[in-house]
């Protein structure tokens, strides 16, 4: 209560702005704009931070310890591979979670769609598209039922995907067979991951995304600042632009260089597999962002009681937020049956669901609903996939990746809730 | 102790409430009540724990459906089925749990549900605009950005936040369940300020209060439930603190309140 108070009076002394709002201004220097951000960290709102520092940490850790393969463009394409499933069923997850509830079924859901694409590919013969849709339309589907189990019945999402883990996999297993397995011959699905864009078309599209995020940010900075509304200081803006620019055309020129393992054929650009998570990147944040159902995605998460009372739908959020998580997890699935070029009656089962749900939660998506972004499935998917290819390439055995990935998960968990913890402490 | 502002209590009331029933199974909670809300005024709702208070607002919000009796909105008789009856026609409850989303920042509450849009895309721009241009309305001084998550704000801000958003709506009746209730000494101070300045700009505010002292700060009227039944709807002008508190306690305070034998008969 008395720092409740204390806040009140501070706020009415007789040097503040008397419209109040002083804090829109935003006139603040990039010192302010800095300071203000160690605040925030320091309040519990730690953002993207624990996943930037651990892409560096576990990167320098890794190249320190395998100096000669670890920062290798040919590694880095096979990391981009690795991690690109990861992500895109962690931008799945990174809703649900928004809602505070889990699917625990994502993963083996990812293996039913990429069954049904195998079978249809390799059984019925189906054009590669018809596959896809086929693959995607089952994600839709299941997810429907999920939500609808949850939103409708009313069941606790922990245990409707506890059950559906272990229904979907009987369907998985009916579907390949027992001890067998489909393969994944179609080049247009092999591509996603054999394959990489032209080296020209990659630099096309890297300066693209530059330049879409600089106009948006520009464009944004200025109708604020033009009509008054709260804005953040130009500097920090062209800061933020400058990084992502940075980041993008770093890796751009390290996927460009040629990284044959033999001489006498050039293998050299980014894999498809990165524009896949692209788009899926810029279409789900502006979702979110921008869109009224984003809005009440949060709202939901945040104060369910308070989004029913503002008129918004809970069950319907709430069952359209698990079809999309069924829907990316069916394109995880796809491309995870391009990058192993088959699929099994263990597809998605196993640590793929750890794997994500780690991801989303390393990212800054909270477990306790209403906080997280879809970069969060990006940022921390790369953690997961830099660990899992780095312990690859020192050779542990099963078990320590097993113990190491199972940590990494308990202590992403543990940052979230001290954090929370924190932040209702000082009040962030 | 704030002069009666506002239109003559003889003009029609913005909301009235004509001989309210309303029973839950075999228990009658309201019995009969009548209530009139004028605009530009602030009608002060009291009454024990158990009079009816909630079940009334409720019946008005049109979360529960009255069993007899009717409500007029500016003289005309309207059925309020739900709550989207009552926000159709102006009005607007803030409940003292708030319903506002931490996560969400000051705009994104006060559009809840109500997002305005250019297209797909969430129009940010003219909200903002709007809920800055309300605050300032309101007179509201101490929000530091408008840009602020609700987690980040004090109960006194919070409480603002809430009623400002139901300002944002056009509404012409708004009701305030104990918007002080748990707030300290300054920020009590800035709510009830703001409850006036509601009254000024024309609303009809009924706010619902276990306090005295903010009954004679801010109220223009005061109601008081006695079991169920309206002991008195009178101007504040005409009773005393001690008054006030007999109606609340007894149904009954000299020549005001409910009949002797209808009061004893409650008693028993």
């Amino acid at each position: 209560m008395s720092s409740t108070i204390s806040t009140t009076t501070s706020s009415q002394e007789p040097g503040g702005a008397p419209s109040g709002f002083e804090a829109d201004q935003g006139t603040d220097s990039l010192g302010g704009a800095a300071r203000a951000y160690v605040n925030r960290v320091r309040g519990g709102d730690l953002g993207a931070l624990p996943a930037i520092l651990g892409i560096l940490a576990l990167g320098l850790l890794f190249t320190a310890l395998r100096p000669e393969t670890f920062l290798t463009p040919r590694n880095m394409a096979n990391l981009a591979d690795q991690a690109a499933p990861i992500i895109i069923l962690a931008m799945g997850l990174v809703f649900v979670l928004l809602l505070g509830e889990i699917d625990l079924s994502a993963g083996v859901v990812s293996g039913v769609c990429a069954a049904v694409m195998a079978k249809l590919l390799a059984d019925a013969g189906s054009p590669w598209y018809v596959a896809v849709l086929a693959a995607i339309l089952t994600g839709v589907l299941i997810g429907l039922f999920t939500g609808s189990l949850v939103g409708l019945v009313g069941i606790p999402s922990f245990v409707v995907t506890l059950a559906l883990f272990l229904g979907w996999q009987g369907f998985t297993l009916r579907l390949i067979g027992e001890g067998g397995t489909v393969p994944v011959r179609d080049p247009v699905i092999s591509a996603i991951s054999d394959k990489n864009l032209p080296v020209v078309l990659g630099w096309v599209l890297a300066l693209v995304v530059i330049a879409l995020y600089a106009g948006l940010q520009l464009n944004r900075w200025r109708t604020q600042k033009a009509k008054g509304l709260a804005h953040q200081p130009l500097a920090v803006v062209l800061v933020r632009i400058g990084v992502i620019a940075a980041v993008v055309v770093l890796v751009t020129a390290v996927l460009s260089v040629d990284r044959a393992p033999a001489p006498g054929f050039v293998l050299a650009g980014i894999p498809y597999a990165v524009p896949i998570v692209i788009l899926l990147l810029l279409v789900l944040t502006f979702v979110l962002g921008r869109t009224g159902f984003g809005r009440h995605v949060y709202a939901v998460g945040g104060n369910a009681e308070a989004a029913r009372r503002a008129g918004i739908s809970v069950t319907r959020i709430k069952v359209l937020v698990f079809v999309i998580g069924s829907t990316l997890a069916a394109i995880s699935g796809i491309v995870a049956a391009a990058r192993l070029g088959s699929v099994a009656p263990g597809s998605g089962g196993g640590n793929t669901l750890l794997y994500a749900v780690g991801a989303a939660v390393i990212g800054g998506t909270s477990l306790f609903g209403g906080r997280g972004r879809a970069r969060d499935a990006v940022l921390g998917g790369l953690v997961v996939a830099i660990i899992a290819n780095g312990l690859g390439l020192l050779g542990t055995e099963a078990y320590l990746n097993f113990i190491i990935t199972g940590g990494v998960l308990l202590l992403a968990a543990s940052v979230d809730a001290l954090a929370r913890r924190r932040a209702a402490a000082t009040g962030h | 102790m704030s002069a009666p502002t506002g239109r003559p209590e003889d003009g029609t009331p913005t909301l009235e409430l004509r001989g309210v029933d309303k029973s839950f199974g075999a228990i009658q909670v309201l019995h009969g009540v009548n209530l009139k809300v004028f605009s530009g005024q602030v009608t002060a709702l009291v009454g024990d724990n158990g009079a009816g208070k909630s079940t009334l607002i409720k019946a008005i919000a049109g979360i529960h459906a009255i069993d007899g009796g009717e409500i007029l909105f500016d003289g005309r008789p309207v059925t309020v089925s739900g709550p989207r009856d009552s926000a159709a026609l102006g009005i607007e409850v803030v409940y003292q749990d708030l319903a506002l989303a931490d996560n969400l920042d000051v705009v994104q509450n006060m559009f809840l549900g109500r997002e305005r849009k250019r297209g797909l895309l969430l129009d940010e721009v003219s909200m903002e605009q709007a809920a800055r241009e309300t605050l300032t309305k309101l007179s509201v001084r101490t929000l530091k950005s408008v840009r602020q998550l609700v987690s980040s704000l004090s109960g006194g801000q919070r409480q603002t936040v809430a009623i400002a958003k139901a300002v944002l709506w056009e509404s012409k009746v708004v009701i305030l369940d104990e918007p002080t209730a748990a707030l300290g000494v300054a920020q009590t101070r800035q709510v009830l300020d703001l409850v006036r300045r509601l009254a000024d700009t024309g609303h009809a505010v009924l706010f619902i209060t276990h306090n005295m002292v903010d009954v004679f700060e801010v109220a223009d009227r005061v109601a008081a439930l006695y079991l169920g039944r309206m002991a008195a709807d009178i101007p504040i002008s005409q009773v005393n603190r001690s008054q006030v508190i007999e109606l609340i306690t007894a149904g009954r305070s000299g020549e005001i309140g409910i009949a002797p034998a209808e009061a004893a008969a409650v008693e028993v």
